[in-house]
């Protein structure tokens, strides 16, 4: 405990001020605080809510392996490399929909990072002090919008929005394996909107769009802390606004910058409803992110958790547990390089 | 370094009588000149974006990058070239960097406003068609077949489902997680710090997986029926990480000579945290518990394995399926029914204005940071202030007037 730290040279000093020219070695007194009853009772309580949190979590795991466990046995090493989803005659596997999953998180923490970057700097560098507060809210607010929302105001607006985007990018960018659409003659302008629906690309900016605030608020509250003596410095050696973040924010807030992408990163891994409404399912690897067809483990459970058989539902739980062993890995990194940097809880001055 | 140093000296030396010329440095920074280059550039992008589509049909096309975002996104690349190129006459390389962040920087910021302004309104309008009905208060889907106009049916069940689902959760995660963020930040132990780590990391648990092991412990292990309960439990798991970090963020702001002089005071743990750090922070733990109540009541993926469907009331939460809003809406929409779509859009606009209500509470309550307090809230605390020290003038009189009496 801090105290016992706290206290050692205080007594210490003590030993001096009574003078004791004996020259023998000076102990520090023992330190021993006396718990009343109300204290043990706080002290036990409060560890036992947080040892919950632990146990909720743990519960998450071993339930999960627990159901996954009839499924797992039956596939073996094959559920991680089969691309297919037909549980009751013994095909499936998560390799097409975990890289699908995969493939629409990059995509949009790609799209997001950048945005946020520069959001979050336009909040703690460039905003007036009164609107500060006004963006931060909305920002916030932001991140507080209902996923159902997102999904429908995809469905039905952003994605016919997106689509000639989308068809741009496959006319032009079409020698990119990824930005190939196959099947599809691009050029004509007659082609309708469909084969650019429901992809992977749609999804994964809808996913961009709902991460964005929660890595501007990360990103912010990093570039906040950023020392103003150093500020200050740059400024007086002459540097613009520019290169004074480059040289002092930037490096201070690298750690609320991964963090709040790796961060991001989980969540856009996780999305389920977006997916869910929007895309059109497929349980290979479709690396055509322009074109139909894509998934991702949440919503292949949300889909097919409803008409799924007894075997079928253990499936379903071997991939989410195969989701939460993912974005528990990516979180805990994330949480580790947060509160490694600089910018982590320990400066809070 | 000194290569360069030495190099320059033998300029120097080799060259005495030229001086060199003075130039100004080039300016940087933004006055009223930018203004003009930062106008000039939007009008060029937009006007530039414009001839583009004006000569699209007559074959000078750029692709089939029609549409509203496609023009947006060409008009903002002529015009942040245009507005690069203009700094570049005024200004060196160092200040057309300078620009160039600050415009992207804050367009960065425009986009995110303008993509929650036009979600929030697109969605408010799409759903006003049947908000305006109050029928849609009152009844649930029972009676309303796919044909029924908007005068009949709406989301009582699913409003009804919702109240109990976040009650029940709140019930449990609202103790549990300000406990757990009191554990946090009143200790520092290698064990609460493991805890917050954990904490961090249930943030980002996809929400999905929260029904999921309801779904699995609860329903599978436990034998149990869908119900609201089970949905409950779900979206308690979900809020719980939120609060935690929510909370336990307010309660570090708490300021640590407050706790110190509590206990300067004599007083015990529990007690300082009671009487000194838990007020202190009132205002903000609130607007955590609203925060974490503003996120499950939007969640839909833990509702939909654990609860159920229905299309009639439930106001049991224990026994039968019950439906939540965001459940609704998700369903309404999918229906191929236009006034069933109309009901599905209604329900998503009067979750987003709930959330929005919520939300805008949070921040009311939230106002002030921990120890600031209101203009009345310090008279009064100033008047009580001088009540005090009126008494123990008092009592000081009084005692010493005492004590000249016991000594005659």
């Amino acid at each position: 405990m801090s105290t016992a730290t706290a206290t050692a040279p205080f007594d210490l000093v003590l030993g001096d001020a009574r003078g004791d020219q004996s020259g023998e070695v000076q102990r520090p007194r023992k330190v021993r605080a006396v718990e009343g009853v109300g204290d043990r009772i706080f002290t036990v309580v409060t560890r036992i809510s947080g040892f919950l949190v632990l146990v909720i979590v743990g519960a998450i795991g071993v339930f999960l392996t627990t159901a996954a466990m009839p499924a797992l046995r039956k596939a073996g090493f094959a559920f991680l490399t089969t691309q297919a989803w037909q549980p009751d005659i013994g095909r499936f596997g998560i390799a097409g929909v975990l890289v699908d999953t995969i493939l629409i998180a990059v995509i949009a923490v790609i799209v997001a990072t950048p945005i946020s970057i520069l959001a979050a700097l336009f909040i703690t560098e460039i905003c007036p002090e009164r609107m500060r507060r006004l963006f931060v809210t909305l920002v916030d607010l932001m991140a507080a919008v209902p996923s159902v929302v997102y999904a429908i105001f995809g469905l039905f607006y952003f994605q016919g929005a997106l689509v000639p985007v989308a068809r741009f990018l496959a006319t032009w960018f079409s020698w990119i394996p990824l930005f190939h659409v196959p099947g599809v003659d691009v050029s004509n302008p007659n082609t309708g909107g469909t084969p650019f629906s429901a992809s992977t690309f749609v999804v994964a900016i809808l996913v961009a769009i709902m991460i964005v605030p929660i890595q501007t608020a990360i990103m912010r509250e990093s570039f906040r802390l950023a020392p103003l003596g150093e500020r200050e410095g740059a400024y007086a050696l002459g540097s613009t606004r520019w290169g004074m973040i480059r040289s002092v924010v930037l490096p201070f807030g690298r750690g609320g910058m991964i963090g709040g992408t790796m961060l991001a990163l989980g969540r856009a891994l996780g999305e389920t409803i977006v997916v869910y409404l929007i895309i059109s399912p497929v349980f290979t690897v479709n690396w055509h992110v322009l074109a139909t067809g894509g998934n991702s483990i949440s919503a292949l459970i949300a889909l097919n958790n409803g008409e799924a058989s007894p075997f079928g539902r253990a499936a379903l739980m071997a991939a989410g547990l195969a989701l939460f062993a993912t974005t528990l890995v990516i979180n805990f990194i994330a949480a580790a390089i947060v509160s490694r940097s600089r910018s982590g809880a320990e400066s809070d001055v | 370094m000194s290569d360069r140093a030495v190099a320059l000296h033998a300029v120097a030396a080799s060259a005495p009588a030229v001086a060199p010329v003075q130039r100004p440095r080039p300016r940087v920074g933004f006055d009223a000149s930018s203004w003009q280059d930062l106008v000039g550039a939007l009008v060029a992008g937009v006007s530039g974006a414009a001839l583009l589509l004006v000569f699209a049909p007559l074959g000078i096309t750029f692709g089939k990058l029609s549409g509203g975002i496609g023009v947006a996104i060409i008009a903002y690349l002529i015009f942040v070239v245009v507005y690069g190129a203009v700094t570049w006459l005024r200004s060196d390389g160092v200040g057309v960097a300078n620009a160039l962040f600050t415009v992207l920087s804050t367009s960065a910021a425009v986009l995110v406003v303008t993509a929650l302004v036009s979600i929030v309104g697109w969605t408010l309008w799409k759903g006003h068609a049947a908000l305006v009905h109050s029928n849609f208060y009152t009844q649930d889907m029972a009676k309303a077949g796919p044909n029924s106009n908007l005068k009949v049916g709406g989301m009582a069940h699913a409003l009804v489902g919702t109240v109990w689902m976040i009650s029940i959760a709140l019930v449990i995660s609202a103790p549990l997680g300000l406990v757990t963020a009191v554990y946090l930040s009143e200790t520092k132990s290698r064990f609460s710090r493991m805890v917050r780590t954990l904490v961090d990391a249930m943030t980002a648990l996809p929400t999905i997986l929260a029904g999921l092991f309801i779904y699995a412990f609860w329903i599978l292990e436990l034998g149990n029926e869908q119900s609201g309960l089970a949905a409950a439990l779900a979206l308690s798991i979900m809020m719980l990480p939120y609060i935690v970090r929510s909370a336990d963020l307010v309660l570090r702001l708490v300021p640590g000579n407050l706790r110190e002089a509590s206990a300067a005071l004599g007083a015990p743990r529990w007690r300082t945290t009671r009487t000194v750090v838990l007020p202190t922070a009132r205002s903000g733990l609130a607007t955590s518990v609203i925060l974490g109540i503003a996120r499950g009541i939007g969640e839909a993926s833990p509702v939909l394995l654990t609860a159920g469907f229905s299309t009639f009331m439930n106001t049991n939460p224990t026994k039968g399926p019950m439906v939540s809003l965001p459940i609704l809406a998700l369903n309404l929409i999918g229906s191929p029914n236009n006034n069933l779509k109309a009901r599905g859009f209604a329900t998503a606009a009067f979750l987003l204005l709930v959330v929005l209500v919520l939300f805008v509470s949070a921040r009311l309550i939230a106002g002030r940071s921990a120890g600031e307090v209101s203009p009345r809230k310090r008279s009064q605390l100033m008047r009580a202030s001088a009540r005090d020290a009126q008494r123990i003038a008092d009592s000081q009189q009084m005692a010493t007037a005492v004590a000249a009496e016991a000594t005659p």
